[in-house]
């Protein structure tokens, strides 16, 4: 913003300090006349250089009351040097220089803030952090300060500033901003935006309408949106009209128009519960499809299964932390690189430890079981050994964050889009290795019927560990993707062991689609059942539901038929 | 000759025992415990607190120890296993005959632990903010009392400079403390006239990872039209999922403001803190307080870690206050005896590392300040409010109808912990 503005002033032939000097000249005054129209409502300057300059130096007051009446004074009339200054000081970057104690906008680049004027918005000096004095905001004047941008912003000239300058101002609903606000409706000429003014508009005249006809106009506006800050408004509306002598027949219209929009916004809200139970899904679904196939496929009960997932997402903070000399942070391709390396690291490991313990240990499913937990707890200290046991950071790439924001509320975050499409891949990978190639068919002869498939010269054995491999590196990839939304952590594995389980024993042990439509399931009654019973009692609902599931239907969802069931 | 034998005797006798007390102290240390966990959940933030032990330990010992003996420090794992945090208690007292303990972080491993204390008569220093209504008589409480972080933390929500919030929602891990200090608050906030429709409380398991419904609920309880906050006593590792989907979904802490009770300098280390400048936390120390005293601890943990992005926090000051009050009675009481220790304790003194003397009462917690700070971009904290002077830490809340009545004093009359009236 504070970039747009200044480079709309530096590319017209007068600056601010010129116009002023130079304010005797017809054409300039002209060249000025037209430059402002677009920037600024009001012609002229509001401020002197001077008067600027004292008014800005008392933003550095100690009392928080002082200074948002300082800064709503700086908004009030529009100037457009202001922006830039509360933008700086919103962003902490506003300083009190020692040597003249005049107030900088600084800019940090390794030990050496480079100071920029407030007037001229022209470098003036550098200097280390010693020198200069922050002026210190909190949520408080945050808030102030948003508000003020946002009454300022309305005249910006770009279409994305205003658009956000609109919604702060429908969040905030301060009535002294409607005299700037219906000054930009005048001037808006995009038609979405100037609804959206309008709305703003209405939300403020309800309250502040004079008679019967302007609220009922501005209940009809409000009544044909679906925000929660409209709901707000006519609850609050609707709760204080009694006191303050609103005619019934607007109390009436108010409260139709709240049912009607309450009505719309829980559809939403349902709307929201499937979406957020689909993205607990494709978690559970990414977390239990490796041991889809360690359990259900080879039936070993592999309580390590969690820390394959685990050293996944340890593999990508590598990969991460060695490709961040090369790449920029939040460049998607370490995400990318880490995918293999993950499934590499997770699926040799996996090999190992099948090699090593397991296959002793086949049709011995308790003593599997406590054999796996016990190579868990070893992974576990082994990565606290070498990594610590504090969490890792890893970043998260530009396109996996913010989120798609509707005005009804709905919040959909990328990461978890990208996660659902992600899991819906891997799943689709799996069932076209297990489909079409000659290792899948090697590995569903091995499953079936053992005997038989070593009979026609499978090497049974080589089949396991590269099977085993296989859901481990599944595992890995797993990892991957929760390393976005989850502690990358020694104990990240535990977290998700028993998810895995459910979700492969519900499905049906051996069914892949099994696997699919249980995780799906189960995260959206998960999220169906939280806003009622809260996360705890939601978790132990789904639990009993399943147990009392499992006495029914012993082989879940999908039961495999065939030989290797009875065998 | 009778007289003489008698002296001749008695001289023998001392130099005896002068010379088997030489030995016994050259060959005798004093003994130090810590029980924090180093794997499990907890090994996070506990595994911290373990090498803060030592580096006070070494520091010690290098100034030429204590009462003229060496300290010894030894260390368990407790395995973030509540049950098993008592067993190794009674392991650190009887086999190793510890004379006091540092340790234990969540409530559950404390309460695992006490009655194995009382049972022995041990001494124990528990270095974290918890939930009061508890004054034990072989534990000293060097962490805050929920009045020395909680009540003030609501008051600066409420004030004007906070946001001058109307609605609060308490957002908590499912355990005791999240549920004790909640009970406190929801008695408290209703004295300041919010009702409980403008209250809303939501408990979640340990490690909980899925925050989009419960963060989609704040946002829809906040959009009613009065002004809302946060206060979240979020344990441990869920803290890193609940602000990705918070900067995620979009909420400002101009808006919302979050105040968190357990998110510390070392929590937000695996966190990408820009979205997150403005939420809160109440402490009694922040890392980024300017103090002489401040500067010196932070070097040398730099210094004895050898990593200087390792960051600092609160309950490593507690431990610290804790630690150098129990080398202070010690040396006081000229001996390291648990009963001398303990009247040795009250009203003993400690430079706060934020400026301030710490003192402790005898109710067996802290006189502290309390700071409220912003987190910067930086993952360090802001102080944007903080007492004047300090705040005496109170056992028994007062908010509460049952326990306001009850109090707890260590010395003659009194004598008890949890009592009505005095003992004698």
């Amino acid at each position: 913003m504070r970039n747009d503005m200044f480079s709309v002033l530096r590319r017209s032939p007068f600056s601010i300090t010129q116009t002023r000097r130079f304010a005797v000249r017809i054409c300039g005054m002209v060249a000025c006349l037209m430059m402002f129209a677009v920037v600024s409502p009001n012609v002229a300057q509001a401020f002197s250089d001077e008067e600027l300059r004292n008014i800005a130096e008392q933003l550095n007051d100690k009392s928080s009351t002082k200074q948002v009446a300082i800064i709503e004074e700086m908004a009030a009339d529009g100037d457009p040097r202001v922006a830039p200054i509360l933008k700086a000081m919103l962003e902490g970057d506003l300083y009190v220089r020692d040597s003249d104690e005049h107030v900088v906008i600084a800019t940090k680049k390794g030990k050496v803030y480079t100071h920029i004027d407030i007037i001229s918005g022209e470098e003036a000096g550098e200097s280390s952090s010693k020198e200069l004095d922050k002026i210190k905001v909190n949520n408080r004047l945050r808030g102030a300060l948003r508000d003020a941008l946002a009454t300022l912003n309305l005249f910006s000239p770009d279409h994305a500033v205003r658009t956000a300058a609109v919604e702060q101002i429908m969040d905030a609903r301060d009535p002294a901003m409607l005299p700037l606000l219906l000054r930009a409706i005048e001037r808006e000429d995009d038609e979405t935006l100037l609804a959206r003014m309008n709305l703003a508009r209405a939300t403020m005249a309800l309250a502040a309408g004079e008679n019967a006809e302007e609220r009922l106009a501005a209940i009809d506006v409000l009544a044909s949106e679906t925000t929660p800050q409209i709901r707000a408004v006519l609850s609050q509306f609707v709760a204080s009209a009694e006191a303050e002598g609103i005619e019934p027949e607007v109390v009436t219209a108010a409260q139709d128009a709240l049912d009607d929009v309450e009505g719309r916004l829980s559809n939403w809200q349902t709307l929201g519960d499937v979406y957020r139970g689909i993205s607990l899904g494709s978690v559970l679904l990414l977390a239990a499809v490796g041991l889809a196939i360690t359990f259900g496929v080879m039936g070993v009960i592999n309580m390590a299964h969690g820390e394959m997932i685990m050293i996944g997402a340890y593999t990508t903070f590598v990969v991460q932390q060695i490709l961040s000399s090369v790449l920029p942070s939040g460049s998607p391709w370490s995400l990318i690189i880490a995918v293999p390396a993950a499934f590499l690291v997770a699926g040799m490991i996996g090999v190992v430890i099948e090699r090593c313990v397991i296959r002793f240990l086949y049709g011995r499913p308790l003593e599997t079981l406590l054999a796996t937990w016990g190579v868990s707890l070893v992974l576990q200290q082994a990565t606290r050994t070498i990594f610590g046991a504090t969490n890792q950071q890893v970043t998260a790439p530009d396109f996996m964050s913010g989120a798609i924001e509707f005005s009804t509320g709905l919040v959909l975050t990328y990461n978890r889009l990208w996660i659902i499409l992600f899991s819906l891949i891997v799943v689709a990978g799996i069932a076209c290795v297990l489909r079409y190639t000659a290792f899948g068919l090697q590995m569903r002869a091995v499953t079936q019927n053992r005997r038989m498939a070593g009979s026609v010269g499978i090497r049974t054995g080589y089949v396991d560990a590269l099977t085993f491999g296989l859901g481990s590196g599944i595992a890995g990839i797993a990892g991957v993707a929760l390393s976005q939304i989850s502690n990358v952590s020694p104990n990240l594995g535990q977290t998700y062991i028993i998810d895995s389980f459910m979700v492969v024993v519900f499905g049906g042990v051996g069914n892949l689609w099994g696997t699919v439509l249980g995780a799906f399931s189960l995260g959206i009654v998960n999220k169906f059942l939280e806003p009622f019973a809260g996360a705890v009692l939601a978790k132990i609902f789904v639990l009993i539901a399943l147990i009392l599931f499992i006495q029914k239907r012993p082989k879940g969802l999908f039961a495999l038929k065939g030989r290797a069931v009875e065998a | 000759m009778n007289k003489k034998l008698q002296a001749l005797m008695g001289a023998g006798a001392l130099a005896l025992s002068v010379m088997t007390m030489s030995a016994a102290q050259a060959a005798d240390t004093i003994k130090v415990g810590v029980l924090h966990s180093l794997s499990g959940t907890m090994a996070i933030s506990e595994t911290t607190l373990k090498d803060t032990v030592l580096m006070l330990v070494d520091d010690l010992n290098k100034n030429g120890g204590l009462l003229g003996k060496q300290v010894e420090a030894v260390v368990v794992d407790p395995a973030s296993d509540w049950p098993l945090f008592a067993e190794k208690a009674r392991e650190l007292i009887e086999k190793d005959k510890v004379d006091v303990v540092f340790g234990c972080w969540t409530s559950v491993s404390r309460k695992s632990v006490l009655p194995v204390f009382e049972e022995l008569n041990s001494m124990l220093f528990y270095p974290v903010q918890y939930e009061g209504e508890e004054s034990s008589r072989n534990v000293f409480y060097t962490g805050a009392a929920p009045n020395q972080q909680a009540i003030p933390a609501v008051d600066y929500l409420m004030s004007e400079d906070g946001g001058s919030a109307e609605r609060i929602v308490l957002l908590g891990t499912d355990y005791v403390y999240p549920r004790t200090t909640n009970k406190i608050l929801r008695s408290y906030l209703n004295g300041k006239g919010i009702s409980d429709e403008d209250i809303m409380e939501n408990y979640t398991p340990f490690g909980h990872s899925d925050w989009q419904s419960i963060v989609a609920d704040v946002k829809a309880f906040a959009s009613a039209g009065k002004k809302t906050a946060v206060v979240s006593t979020i344990n441990g590792d869920a803290n890193v999922p609940f602000y990705k989907e918070l900067a995620n979904q979009g909420i400002k802490a101009e808006d919302i403001p979050v105040v968190a009770f357990s998110v510390g300098e070392e929590e937000l280390a695996g966190i990408d803190t820009k979205p997150l400048v403005g939420h809160l936390a109440a402490w009694n120390y922040f890392q980024s307080v300017e103090s002489d005293a401040n500067t010196a601890f932070i070097e040398k943990w730099h210094a004895f870690i050898g990593d200087d992005a390792r960051v600092t926090n609160d309950p490593m000051e507690a431990t610290y206050i804790g630690f150098n009050m129990w080398k202070q009675a010690v040396e006081q009481a000229g001996t390291t005896d648990v009963d001398a220790v303990r009247q040795a304790m009250y009203g003993q003194e400690v430079a706060n590392l934020t400026g301030g003397m710490a003192v402790m009462n005898t109710n067996h917690h802290l006189s502290k300040p309390v700071l409220i700070g912003e987190v910067q971009d930086d993952g360090q904290f802001d102080t944007v409010w903080e007492t004047e002077g300090t705040v005496v830490g109170d056992a028994w809340s007062d908010f509460l109808p049952e326990s306001a009545k009850l109090t707890a004093d260590w010395t003659y009359p009194w004598v008890c912990g949890n009592c009505e009236k005095p003992m004698y």
